[in-house]
C-alpha cells in the first residue's frame, strides 16, 4: 500500500512539473491562428513552421551559440580558478581564511540587480560590452563561489595520507595536483562544472545588461520578440523549448550524480 | 519466548532464482530450542546475515516458513516478532540522549514510566555508562555507541530472542572480552533465546552452547563446540574452526584402511563403498610427529609461544601438526595419526562409518 | 581534518581573489561612490554624505517593497521546504524511477529564469494558457493582470514550481546518506513512521536542508527576472519586489545615488542574514565532527 501511495505523490508531482512545460511544446507545434482563435489540448495542425524560424534566423539561433560561448567559458574559468583555491581552503589554515570564504560566499548571496549597473559601467569603461568575455566574467561573481564551496566539499573527503603519499613518491604539486588529485576529485569537478552552467545559463539580467546584439544571449533575444508588436506566440513557445534543451542533455548526462551533487558533497 | 523453528527455508535476492547458484541461502530445516545461545559462525557473505534478517523479519524468504513455537510468523512483520536486534555498526539516534536511546524501544511499547527508569537504570549499569545517560548520543566514540546499541537490544525483558550480528566488530580488544562475558552471564541471568552472529572462531566458541557453522549459503554443521572440533560433518568446519585447520589428505578408502598415494593408514572403523573425492581428515592436535609411523618431510617449524607448528609434506600433500612443549622434531620424522580421531569424507562431507 | 598552518596558500587562492575583485569589488565600489554622492553628469561628483540613505529608510516604497518581498521569501520557504521534504520522502530510492524522478525534477531548475516566466505568463493566461482556461472554466474568476492576489499565487506557484525541486533534490540526497540498518533498527524498537522521520531522517537531513533553506531564501530574496516577465510588477506594484524596485529606479529612472543607497543597504540585509546562517552552519558542522 506504501509504495502505491508514494507512486502517487510522485505521480502528481511530476505532472505538477511537466504540464506547464507541455503546454509550451504543444503551442510551439502549433500555428498562430490556432493559439489565438481555438484552444485545443494537442496540435491540430501540426506545424514546425515556428522551430524553422529560428533555426534559419541568425539573429535567432546566434543567440543560442553566444549563450553557449559565455556559458562554456565561464565554466571553465570558474572551475580552473577554483580548484586550486578549493585546496588551500580544504587542507591548509592560513591567515584570514575563514573571513576569506565567507567574503567569496557572500559573493554568490549578491544581487545580481544590484550589480548590474555598475558592470555596465565599468565593462564600458574597457570596452567589453557586448563581448561573450564580459558575460563570463560577470557570472563569476556568483559562479566563482559556488565553484570553490562545492570543490572544497568534496576534497575534504579525500584523505590527506594521499597528498603526503603523493610528495614523498617524489610528485611536484602541479603533477600531484593534476595527474592524482583531480581524477579523485573528478564527480566533484562534474558536479561544479553542472552547477556553473546552470547558473549562467538560467541568468538573464547581467547577461541582458551586458550585451547588445553581438553577444546577445538567446534568452534576451526572447524577451526582444515578447515585446515586439504582433505577438508571435509560436516562435515564442518554440525559442523557449529550445532553452530547455541544453539544460536537459545536461542533466541527462549527470543523471547518476544528481542526487550526490545536490549535497554538494556535504552529506 | 519460543522455539524458533525454521522449515523447508530457502532465500535469493533474485526475482526467479534459475539455479542452486542463485540462492543466498540454500533450502533448511533447522530447530532453535527456546534459551539456548548459539552463535552464527561463517565466512563473509556465507548468508549469516541473511539468515538473521529472515528470523528476525527484515527479510522475508523466498520459500519455506518461520515459526515461533506454534505460530506462522513468515510475513509477520518485524514488529510482531518481538525481537531484539544489534547490528554490526552503531545504530544510535543521534538527536537522543543516552537514556532515551535506551528507553526509546520500550516507550515505543507504551511502557509504565516508573519501569522504564528502573529498566534503563539497570541496563545502563550494565554497559557501564551510567554516568553518560545525560549526553547526548551524538559525539560519543564508536565503542560507546556500540554499547549504546547493545544496551537497546537488551532492553526488553519479554522478546523473543535477541539477535547480534558481529556487534563486536567495533569494540576495543579488552572491552570485547568484557562484553562476551557480560552477554553470557546475561543469557544465564533471563535465558533469552540468543543467536550471535561472528567470523570469529573463539568469540563463537566462547560465547555459545551451539555453534552453526555456515558455508555457501548453507548450514553445514550445528553442535557443541567439542563436535565441531571432533568431528566435523564438513569440510569446511574441519578447515574453518582450529589453528591451524584440520588436515584434509585424498585418500582412497576401502574398509578400515586408507591409502594415500600408496601409504596405508588405519582408520578406527569400517567404512562402506563411496564414490566422488575421498579425503581422510584429522587435527593437527592429534598428528605425532617422532620417530615412529610414516615418513614424512619437515617444512619448517613455528614457535607459537605455548606449542609449536609443525608445517609439513605427507605424500606431496601438506600435513600439519602440533609440537607439544618439551618434544623437539627428529631428523627422521615420522607421523602418527591415531585412528579414532581420523574422520572420512566423500566430496567434502562426513562419512559414517558403515554400521557404526 | 586537521589543517597545516601555511600562509602560502594564499598564493593557491590568488586568482579566485583577483577573479572576485574585478567582478565584484570594482563594482561596488562604484555603486558606494553613487550612494554618498549626486552627479549631474561627465563625472562630476557632489558629496551628499548620507542623505540618500536618510530618503530611502523614510521612503514608503522601499518599506512597501521590503515588506512585499519579506512576505514573498516567507511564504515560499513555508511551502517549499515541508514539501520537498514530503516528495523527498516519496522518492524512488534506486533504480530506473528514481533516475527518471532525478531528470524530471531538476529540469525546471535548468530553465532560463525569463523562459520560467515565459512558460508561466502563458501557462496561466485566460486567452491562451491551460491554467487559466481550466480555472475560468470552473468558474473561477482568475486574472493574474488585473486581480493583485491572483498575481501573488501565480508568483508563488512557479516558484514553487521552479524550485522545489531543488529542495527535494537535496533532501534526497540527505536521504540516500542513511544507511540501511537505521531503518531496520527502528523497525525493530517499533518505531512509528513520525519517529523515523523525527529521529532518523530529520538530523540526517538537517546539514542539506540549511543549505536548501540558505540557498531559497538568497535567490528568492534577489527574484526579479521571473516575476517581472510574469506581472512586471504589478498590477499596481503589487509584485514589485525589492530587485525589481531597484531595477525600475536604477534603469527606468536613472536615480543613480538612491538606487545606489538602496542596493547597498540591500546587500548589507542579505549579508547579515548569510552571517546568522553560515555561523549557523558551521556550528552545526563542528558539533558534528566533534
Amino acid at each position: 500500500m506504501r509504495i502505491r501511495s508514494n507512486a502517487i505523490v510522485m505521480t502528481i508531482y511530476l505532472l505538477f512539473l511537466l504540464v506547464p512545460i507541455y503546454w509550451l511544446v504543444n503551442m510551439s507545434l502549433k500555428t498562430n491562428t490556432e493559439i489565438t482563435s481555438s484552444f485545443t489540448l494537442w496540435p491540430q495542425n501540426l506545424t514546425f513552421r515556428n522551430y524553422m524560424v529560428i533555426l534559419t534566423d541568425p539573429s535567432w539561433y546566434m543567440g543560442y551559440v553566444n549563450s553557449l560561448i559565455y556559458v562554456v567559458l565561464n565554466t571553465v574559468i570558474s572551475i580552473t580558478v577554483a580548484l586550486p583555491a578549493a585546496y588551500a581552503f580544504s587542507r591548509y589554515s592560513f591567515m584570514g581564511d575563514k573571513h576569506l570564504f565567507f567574503w567569496l560566499l557572500t559573493n554568490r548571496m549578491a544581487p545580481p540587480a544590484v550589480f548590474a549597473l555598475p558592470f555596465f559601467q565599468l565593462y564600458s569603461a574597457m570596452n567589453l560590452i557586448d563581448t561573450h568575455i564580459a558575460v563570463a566574467l560577470a557570472h563569476c561573481l556568483f559562479n566563482v563561489p559556488l565553484a570553490v564551496w562545492i570543490l572544497e566539499g568534496f576534497m575534504r573527503g579525500v584523505p590527506k595520507e594521499i597528498d603526503e603519499t603523493a610528495y614523498i613518491d617524489g610528485y611536484s604539486f602541479p603533477t600531484f595536483f593534476v595527474k592524482i588529485f583531480m581524477p579523485l576529485i573528478a564527480s566533484g569537478i562534474g558536479v561544479a562544472a553542472f552547477f556553473c552552467f546552470m547558473f549562467s545559463w538560467v541568468e538573464l539580467l547581467l547577461s541582458r545588461t551586458l550585451t547588445t546584439t553581438f553577444a546577445k544571449p538567446i534568452a534576451a533575444t526572447m524577451t526582444r520578440t515578447v515585446s515586439a508588436s504582433g505577438m508571435d506566440w509560436g516562435v515564442l513557445a518554440a525559442a523557449g523549448v529550445l532553452t530547455i534543451v541544453p539544460g536537459a542533455l545536461v542533466i541527462y548526462f549527470v543523471r547518476n550524480y544528481i542526487a550526490k551533487g545536490f549535497a554538494l558533497g556535504r552529506v | 519466548m519460543s522455539r524458533i523453528t525454521l522449515s523447508n527455508l530457502a532465500h535469493s535476492y533474485l526475482p526467479n532464482p534459475a539455479s542452486e547458484a542463485d540462492f543466498a541461502l540454500k533450502e533448511m530445516d533447522h530447530v532453535w530450542e527456546d534459551g539456548g545461545a548459539y552463535a552464527l559462525l561463517g565466512a563473509s557473505g556465507c548468508g549469516k546475515t541473511t539468515l538473521l534478517n529472515i528470523i528476525s523479519g527484515l527479510l522475508r524468504p523466498s520459500q519455506g516458513r518461520v515459526l515461533f513455537g506454534d505460530r506462522d510468523v513468515t510475513d509477520a512483520p518485524t514488529t510482531e516478532r518481538n525481537i531484539a536486534q544489534v547490528f554490526q555498526f552503531p545504530v544510535v539516534y543521534d538527536t537522543m540522549t543516552v537514556r532515551d536511546n535506551l528507553a526509546f524501544p520500550l516507550r515505543n511499547r507504551g511502557m509504565d514510566a516508573a519501569y522504564i527508569a528502573r529498566r534503563v537504570d539497570q541496563i545502563a549499569r550494565m554497559i557501564g555508562m551510567e554516568d553518560m545517560l545525560t549526553r547526548k548520543a551524538r559525539g560519543l566514540t564508536a565503542d560507546a555507541k556500540q554499547k549504546i546499541s547493545l544496551g537497546r537490544g537488551m532492553v526488553r525483558e519479554d522478546v523473543n530472542a535477541i539477535l547480534f550480528d558481529e556487534p563486536l566488530t567495533v569494540i576495543d580488544p579488552h572491552m570485547k572480552w568484557e562484553l562476551r562475558t557480560q552477554l553470557k552471564s546475561l543469557h544465564r541471568e533471563f535465558g533469552h533465546t540468543m543467536i550471535y552472529v561472528t567470523h570469529d572462531q573463539t568469540e563463537a566458541l566462547t560465547f555459545a552452547d551451539k555453534v552453526v557453522v555456515m558455508h555457501d549459503g548453507r548450514v553445514v554443521q550445528m553442535g557443541t563446540p567439542e563436535d565441531l572440533f571432533e568431528t566435523p560433518a564438513h569440510t569446511f568446519v574441519g578447515y574453518f574452526i582450529g589453528s591451524p585447520g584440520m588436515n584434509l589428505l585424498d585418500a582412497e578408502i576401502s574398509g578400515s584402511e586408507a591409502s594415500v598415494q600408496g601409504a596405508k593408514i588405519a582408520l578406527g572403523a569400517t567404512y562402506g563403498p563411496m564414490t566422488g573425492r575421498t579425503q581422510i581428515g584429522i587435527r593437527p592436535d592429534y598428528v605425532t610427529i617422532s620417530d615412529e609411523g610414516l615418513p614424512v618431510k619437515v617444512k619448517r617449524v613455528e614457535d607459537v609461544g605455548r606449542h609449536r607448528i609443525v608445517r609439513a609434506e605427507f605424500q606431496g600433500q601438506p600435513l600439519n601438526a602440533i609440537l607439544p612443549e618439551g618434544m623437539s622434531v627428529p631428523a627422521e620424522a615420522r607421523a602418527g595419526f591415531p585412528p579414532a580421531k581420523i574422520n572420512v569424507y566423500a566430496n567434502d562431507w562426513r562419512v559414517a562409518p558403515a554400521g557404526g | 581534518m586537521e589543517k597545516t598552518q601555511n600562509n602560502k596558500a594564499w598564493l593557491l587562492v590568488l586568482p579566485v581573489l583577483v577573479l572576485v575583485a574585478f567582478s565584484a569589488v570594482l563594482p561596488l565600489m562604484t555603486v558606494v561612490n553613487y550612494a554618498f554622492n549626486d552627479t549631474f553628469g561627465n563625472n562630476q561628483f557632489f558629496w551628499t554624505g548620507i542623505e540618500w540613505f536618510d530618503d530611502m529608510i523614510h521612503s514608503e516604497r522601499l518599506r512597501a517593497a521590503l515588506g512585499r518581498q519579506v512576505m514573498f521569501s516567507l511564504i515560499i520557504l513555508a511551502i517549499e521546504v515541508p514539501l520537498g521534504i514530503f516528495i523527498a520522502l516519496n522518492m524512488p530510492k534506486k533504480g530506473f524511477w528514481a533516475s527518471l524522478c532525478l531528470v524530471l525534477m531538476a529540469l525546471p531548475l535548468l530553465i532560463p529564469f525569463n523562459v520560467v516566466g515565459t512558460i508561466w505568463q502563458i501557462f496561466g493566461r485566460v486567452d491562451i494558457g491551460l491554467l487559466g482556461r481550466a480555472l475560468q472554466g470552473m468558474g473561477i474568476d482568475y486574472n493574474y493582470t488585473n486581480d493583485p492576489l491572483d498575481a501573488w499565487i501565480t508568483v508563488i506557484v512557479m516558484d514553487v514550481w521552479h524550485w522545489t525541486s531543488l529542495v527535494a533534490l537535496l533532501a534526497y540526497a540527505g536521504l540516500q546518506s542513511i544507511p540501511q540498518a537505521y531503518y531496520q533498527a527502528a523497525r525493530i524498537d517499533q518505531a512509528t513512521r513520525w519517529s523515523v522521520f523525527r529521529y532518523i531522517e530529520l538530523p540526517k537531513m538537517k546539514g542539506v536542508l540549511l543549505i536548501a533553506i540558505l540557498l531559497r531564501f538568497m535567490d528568492s530574496f534577489m527574484i526579479y527576472t521571473e516575476p517581472f516577465v510574469v506581472t512586471g510588477g504589478g498590477p499596481g506594484n503589487s509584485t514589485t519586489f525589492l530587485s525589481i524596485d531597484l531595477a525600475k529606479m536604477a534603469t527606468g529612472q536613472f536615480d543613480l545615488g538612491p538606487a545606489a543607497a538602496f542596493s547597498i543597504m540591500y546587500f548589507l540585509v542579505i549579508l547579515l542574514i548569510s552571517w546568522v546562517f553560515y555561523t549557523v552552519m558551521t556550528n552545526l558542522d563542528r558539533e558534528e565532527a566533534r
